[in-house]
């Protein structure tokens, strides 16, 4: 449907609903947050209301990009990634002979979202994985300090992966055929994909919380528990059913496949960065988001959920 | 005002976007930062870019007060580095070498405390290899006794060795912390202090949220 707006021309009726329903859910959380105010001591309420408002500025800021169009979200996702990569290699134990290596690995970052915006699949999938795999250990030959020389190659080319390649997977959905999806278009995948990662860590925090009893990694971290893994993947799966022909071309059967899927890649994803930080011994990994620490603590199951995700929509639907 | 004209502009268009931007700023505990002199900062020393860090977090109408204490030798090399560090940073020029008196060593730095400035002092004298404290030195005792009401605020750095180290000519985006600690009063007892600091800089180490307590700790 043609609004009359041009920057809004990407958005199906599908997508805006969807817009507008997740801002009602933040003004919800907002009201329930001020009425648990005399019920939650002090430390604890301050949290969740830090929380609450860093989600109404994560929400805008991304719907901000998605509404004006493709090509302010390709610049959105490629900052993103350049944050999440410069926070890792923060608090990655780095060798000072290779900061001209992470320079260039920062000045890529760009040209990998080059290639998604020109829509040139095949060198989207092999920069990272293929070149950048290659070049990294090459780049390091050249500056000439072997001592630490493999965890340094590892380290960094996980870093690369992690923050720039899974996540610029978010980004692709974009780039796919809109004719495949009439009801919700790229930005309808974007939010299916986002909206239900995001929630499947809010779930499992919830049901966790509620329910919460037997620990289920205790040694990496120890708040998690199975009934919230549980819960969390039940209620993302249902959810992934619901949404799935409303904003994707998936039907509600392959749509809860989806969901469970988001459901398990996102408990990976959020306990791999955990057990990074359990062996830095490191709390947070930045204060950019308050609340919720650095952008790798919120991004941390998406690095997962993203790839799979696009990966499973393309071999099924396109 | 006029005056102070080239120092704002300097760092709103070329050092706040570096330092905002371009490396992340983890700043902790900002409300104990003194606004008002006579006050000393004493930080960590490990790049250029800690200067730059540390006035970055004073608004830009305070930041002609705000007066790094920077070695002469080094600062005032040439003609070049000296008017970009007399006039666009405003640092207070130290004799190193011991070409002027004891006693006229601090004779600028106490007339800018008597002026209620907020000065930057690195106590370890110099840039030491990234994140490895070096004994402090004793100077910040006296400079401090010498004005009455002086009170000095402890300010971790962390993360900026690895985006400027010495000896390195381009900078490469890290996130950074700077932990700002309780002021400390100088008291009769000069080692006391010396130990207070010391204590109190390593504490606020252990606080930067991208500092692993298993690689430096």
């Amino acid at each position: 449907m043609d609004l009359g707006l041009p920057f809004m021309l990407e958005l199906t009726p599908n997508t805006l609903t969807a817009m507008v329903l997740v801002l009602a859910l933040l003004v919800l959380a907002s009201i329930i947050q001020r009425l648990l105010v005399s019920r939650l001591p002090a430390g604890t309420h301050i949290e969740l209301q830090q929380r609450i408002r860093s989600w109404w500025i994560m929400v805008l800021v991304v719907f901000t990009a998605l509404v004006i169009g493709h090509t302010a979200s390709l610049i959105f996702f490629t900052i993103l990634s350049f944050i999440a990569l410069r926070e890792f290699f923060s608090i990655l134990p780095v060798r000072l002979t290779d900061r001209r290596l992470i320079l260039a690995l920062y000045l890529l970052v760009p040209v990998h979202y080059y290639w998604i915006a020109t829509d040139w699949y095949g060198m989207f999938t092999i920069f990272i994985p293929v070149y950048l795999f290659l070049l990294i250990p090459f780049g390091l030959l050249l500056l000439g300090e072997t001592k630490g020389f493999i965890r340094a190659v590892a380290s960094y080319q996980w870093a690369v992966m992690t923050t720039v390649f899974a996540i610029s997977h978010v980004a692709y959905l974009l780039m796919l055929p809109a004719e495949t999806n009439p009801a919700g278009g790229g930005v309808g995948l974007v939010l299916y994909l986002v909206f239900l990662t995001q929630f499947n860590d809010v779930a499992q925090y919830i049901w966790g919380k509620t329910f919460g009893r037997r620990k289920i990694v205790p040694g990496i971290s120890p708040n998690k528990t199975w009934e919230g893994f549980l819960g969390g993947i039940a209620t993302t799966t249902l959810l992934g059913g619901l949404l799935a022909p409303w904003l994707t071309p998936l039907h509600w059967p392959l749509g809860l496949l989806a969901g469970l899927l988001i459901g398990i890649a996102g408990f990976v994803g959020d306990l791999t960065i955990s057990a990074v930080k359990r062996d830095l011994l490191i709390k947070d990994t930045g204060q950019l988001i308050p609340g919720h620490g650095g952008i790798l603590d919120r991004i941390d199951s998406l690095m997962y959920t993203a790839p799979l995700f696009f990966h499973f929509l393309r071999y099924t639907a396109y | 005002m006029i005056k102070a004209l080239p120092k704002v502009l300097f760092f709103l268009l070329i050092v706040r976007p570096v330092v905002y931007l371009m490396l992340g700023l983890n700043l902790l505990q900002r409300e104990k930062l003194p606004v008002h002199g006579p006050a000393i900062l004493a930080a960590n020393h490990n790049s250029h870019l800690d200067t730059l860090v540390l006035m970055s977090l004073y608004p830009l109408t305070t930041l002609h007060r705000v007066r790094p204490v920077a070695a002469a030798d080094y600062f005032l090399r040439n003609r070049f580095t000296a008017w970009l560090s007399l006039n666009l940073i405003g640092i207070i020029p130290l004799d190193r070498q011991g070409e002027v008196g004891k006693d006229k060593v601090f004779e600028l730095c106490q007339r800018a405390l008597a002026d209620d400035q907020i000065l930057l002092l690195f106590p370890e004298g110099s840039r030491g290899d990234p994140e490895q404290l070096q004994p402090l030195r004793k100077g910040i005792y006296h400079l401090a006794r010498s004005q009455p009401g002086t009170r000095v605020t402890p300010v971790a750095l962390h993360g900026l060795g690895k985006a400027l180290p010495r000896g390195g000519s381009m900078i490469v985006p890290f996130n950074c912390d700077a932990v700002v600690g309780d002021p400390l009063e100088p008291g009769e007892d000069c080692d006391a202090f010396m130990n207070e600091l010391q204590t109190a800089l390593e504490d606020l180490l252990t606080q930067c949220i991208t500092r692993s307590k298993k690689q430096e700790g």
